[in-house]
C-alpha cells in the first residue's frame, strides 16, 4: 500500500466505503476476495514474455468451447434419425446459430493448436523441470483429453465425413495390441457403430470429458500458483548474472527461477 | 499413518504380494464376465483366496489371527487394541476413538463409493459386450443373382435400427458346386480401417432395384467391377477380395450364406486370410470375424489373441 500523498475528502471516503461494502461483506464471510487476489495478483519474474500468455490463451479457448457448447446443446438432438437435421436447422435457420456453431467448430482447432504452442513454450523454456514435473504430467493428460474431445465431437454432425472418420478413428484404436478389440466395443457401445453410439459420444463429449478437463485445469492452475512461473532460459535474472537494473522485480516467496538452460 | 510417539514398529503392514493376486483375480473375474462363466468362476476363486490371505496378513499381528474378514470398524478397533500395550511403556495413545471414526468414515465412504461405481461402470461397459444380437438377412431369391455377374447389394442388418445398420456386400453367383449354388459374397468393409470399399467399374444404375424381402429392404445394383478399391487410403482388392495394393492387412471379409426356399440369407460375416483360386473353386482361409486393421495370420495376429464375443 502506497502512502497517500494527500488526504481524501470526507465525501470520497464515504463513497469508497459504500462501494467496497459488498466486497468486504463477501470477504468477511468467505475469504473469496482474498483468494481472488491471491490468484490474480501473483508475483512473477520481471522479464516474462508474451510466450507466458499461451496458457491463459488455451484456458480462454476452452472456456469459449464450454460456453458455445452449452448453448449448442440446447438445439442438438443426439439421435441417429434427427442429429443431422438438427444441425442443419441450427446452422441455417436459428438466429446466430451459424455463428455459435462456427465458434465451436473453429474454436476446437484453436484450442488444440494453442495447447501445442503452450506445450512447446513450456518445453523450450525448460519449465517442466523440478519442481514442475507434476504440472507437465497434468498438462499431458489435458492434451490427451482435449484430443479425445476433438475425436468425440467430430462424430456429432452425423454427416458422411463424421461417420467414416469416426469409423477409421475407432478402428485405429482397435489395432492396439490385446485390448484394441475390446476398446472398439467400449467406444462404439457395441461391435459396430449403431443406434447408441451417437448418444454415447455426445455424453462423453459434453459431460464426461469436460468434467475431467475442468478438474485437471483446477489442479494445473493450483500448481502454477503454488510454484510460480519460470523466466526464459536466456533471462539474465534466471542465469543469476547480478541484479537487473531498475527496481527489484517482485520474485520473492515461492517464485523459483529456472537455471538458465546450461549457461552455468 | 501418523505416528504418535517413538514407536518401534509402524502400524502399516509390510508390503505383501496378496493384493497383487487379489487384483489379478478381480481382473480375471471381469474378463470372465465377457468371455465366459468358467473364467469368471476361476477369477472369483482367485480373488477370494488372495483376498482371504490378504485380510489374514493384515490382521495377522492381532490376537485373533486367521479369523474371517472383519468389518472396517472392527479392523480399526483391532489396530487400536494393538496399540494399547504401548501405553504401558509410558506412551499415551491419545486418539483411539478419533482414529476409529476416521477409519469408519473412510471405510463407509469407500463402501458407498464402490456401491455406486460398480453398477455405473458396469452400465457403461458391460452392455457393449453382451447381447450382440444378430439376425440372418434375406437379400432376395437366388434368381436375382445371375451367374458370373456382380451386384452391389445394400441392406439393413436390423431395420428396427434404421439407416445406421445399413451394410453393403458385393454378390456374385458362381453357378453350382456339387449340386449346391455357389456364391461369392464380399463385405465392402475395408480390411484396413473400415471405410466403404467401392466397385472399381461401371454400375448399372438404370437397373437399380429396391425390394422388400422377408426381413429387410434390399437395394441391388448390377455392376461390372475389374477390382475393388477403397477411397480413404487407397486399399485395392481383386475380385476375390485379395489385397493387390495399399495398406489392408488381409483380404476382404465375406458373408456366410444359406439358401432357404430358394432365397439367399446372409448368416453372418467372417474374416478371410487369403483366397486361392477363383469363383466356385476358391479355397478360402476362414477366420472368426475380426475388426478392420487386425492381422488374422502371421506373427502380428499374436497381438490379438482374444476378442470380444460376436
Amino acid at each position: 500500500m502506497a502512502v497517500p500523498v494527500r488526504t481524501k475528502s470526507r465525501r470520497r471516503q464515504q463513497v469508497e466505503q459504500a462501494a467496497l461494502y459488498p466486497l468486504d461483506w463477501l470477504e468477511e464471510r468467505s475469504g473469496l476476495v482474498g483468494a481472488t487476489k491471491y490468484f490474480l495478483f501473483r508475483k512473477v519474474p520481471g522479464d516474462i514474455s508474451w510466450g507466458h500468455t499461451l496458457g491463459s490463451a488455451t484456458l480462454t479457448a476452452f472456456l469459449v468451447q464450454t460456453i458455445t457448447g452449452v448453448i449448442l446443446a440446447m438445439y442438438y438432438r443426439p439421435d441417429p434419425d434427427s442429429a443431422y437435421e438438427s444441425i442443419q436447422h441450427l446452422t441455417n435457420e436459428v438466429t446466430l446459430g451459424w455463428l455459435v456453431r462456427g465458434m465451436h467448430r473453429w474454436g476446437a482447432s484453436v484450442f488444440i493448436i494453442l495447447m501445442f504452442f503452450h506445450m512447446a513454450r513450456v518445453f523450450l523454456f525448460g519449465a517442466y523441470k523440478y519442481p514442475r514435473e507434476l504440472n507437465w504430467i497434468v498438462g499431458a493428460l489435458l492434451l490427451i483429453l482435449g484430443m479425445f474431445e476433438g475425436f468425440t465431437g467430430y462424430l456429432l454432425p452425423w454427416d458422411q465425413t463424421a461417420y467414416w472418420a469416426t469409423i477409421v478413428g475407432v478402428n485405429l484404436q482397435g489395432t492396439g495390441p490385446f485390448v484394441g478389440p475390446f476398446l472398439v466395443n467400449v467406444l462404439n457401445g457395441g461391435a459396430e457403430i449403431g443406434v447408441d453410439t451417437l448418444a454415447r459420444f455426445y455424453a462423453i463429449h459434453m459431460l464426461l470429458l469436460p468434467g475431467a478437463i475442468f478438474a485437471l485445469i483446477g489442479l494445473h492452475l493450483w500448481l502454477v500458483i503454488r510454484l510460480g512461473v519460470t523466466s526464459q532460459p536466456w533471462s539474465p535474472e534466471a542465469a543469476g548474472a547480478g541484479e537487473p537494473e531498475g527496481p527489484k522485480p517482485a520474485r520473492e516467496g515461492l517464485v523459483r527461477q529456472s537455471r538458465g538452460g546450461g549457461s552455468e | 499413518m501418523e505416528q504418535h510417539g517413538p514407536e518401534p514398529q509402524p502400524h502399516a503392514p509390510p508390503p505383501s504380494l496378496w493384493p497383487v493376486g487379489f487384483a489379478v483375480g478381480v481382473a480375471v473375474l471381469l474378463t470372465g464376465v465377457v468371455v465366459g462363466w468358467l473364467v469368471a468362476a476361476i477369477g472369483a476363486t482367485i480373488a477370494l483366496v488372495f483376498g482371504f490371505l490378504w485380510v489374514r496378513d493384515v490382521t495377522g499381528r492381532a490376537p485373533h489371527a486367521g479369523k474371517p474378514p472383519p468389518p472396517v470398524g472392527a479392523r480399526a478397533a483391532t489396530e487400536a487394541g494393538h496399540a494399547l500395550p504401548l501405553a504401558d511403556e509410558g506412551e499415551i495413545e491419545r486418539f483411539p476413538r478419533s482414529r476409529f471414526l476416521e477409519g469408519a468414515t473412510l471405510g463407509l465412504g469407500g463402501l458407498i463409493g464402490g456401491l455406486i461405481t460398480v453398477p455405473v461402470a458396469g452400465l457403461a461397459i458391460v452392455p457393449t459386450f453382451v447381447g450382440q444380437k444378430h439376425e440372418d438377412v434375406d437379400v432376395g431369391p437366388l434368381e436375382a443373382f445371375p451367374e458370373n455377374e456382380w451386384q452391389v447389394v445394400t441392406f439393413m442388418e436390423d431395420p428396427s435400427e434404421g439407416e445406421v445398420s445399413r451394410r453393403t456386400a458385393f454378390v456374385r453367383s458362381n453357378g453350382e458346386l456339387q449340386g449346391q449354388p455357389s456364391l461369392t459374397i464380399l463385405s465392402n468393409r475395408c480390411a484396413h480401417l473400415g471405410c466403404p470399399v467401392q466397385a472399381a467399374g461401371p454400375l448399372d444404375e438404370a437397373q437399380k432395384e429396391t425390394v422388400e424381402t422377408s426381413n429387410t429392404v434390399v437395394t441391388r445394383i448390377p455392376a461390372n467391377p475389374a477390382a475393388f478399391a477403397c477411397p480413404c487410403h487407397g486399399g485395392a482388392y481383386d475380385t476375390e477380395g485379395n489385397v493387390t495394393a495399399g495398406p489392408p492387412v488381409r483380404a476382404l471379409d465375406r458373408y456366410a450364406y444359406e439358401i432357404r426356399n430358394g432365397r439367399v440369407f446372409l448368416t453372418g460375416a467372417y474374416s478371410v486370410g487369403k483366397v486361392e483360386g477363383e469363383g466356385k473353386d476358391a479355397v478360402i482361409t476362414k477366420y472368426d470375424l475380426m475388426n478392420p486393421g487386425l492381422h488374422v495370420d502371421g506373427p502380428s495376429s499374436l497381438l490379438y489373441p482374444i476378442g470380444p464375443p460376436r
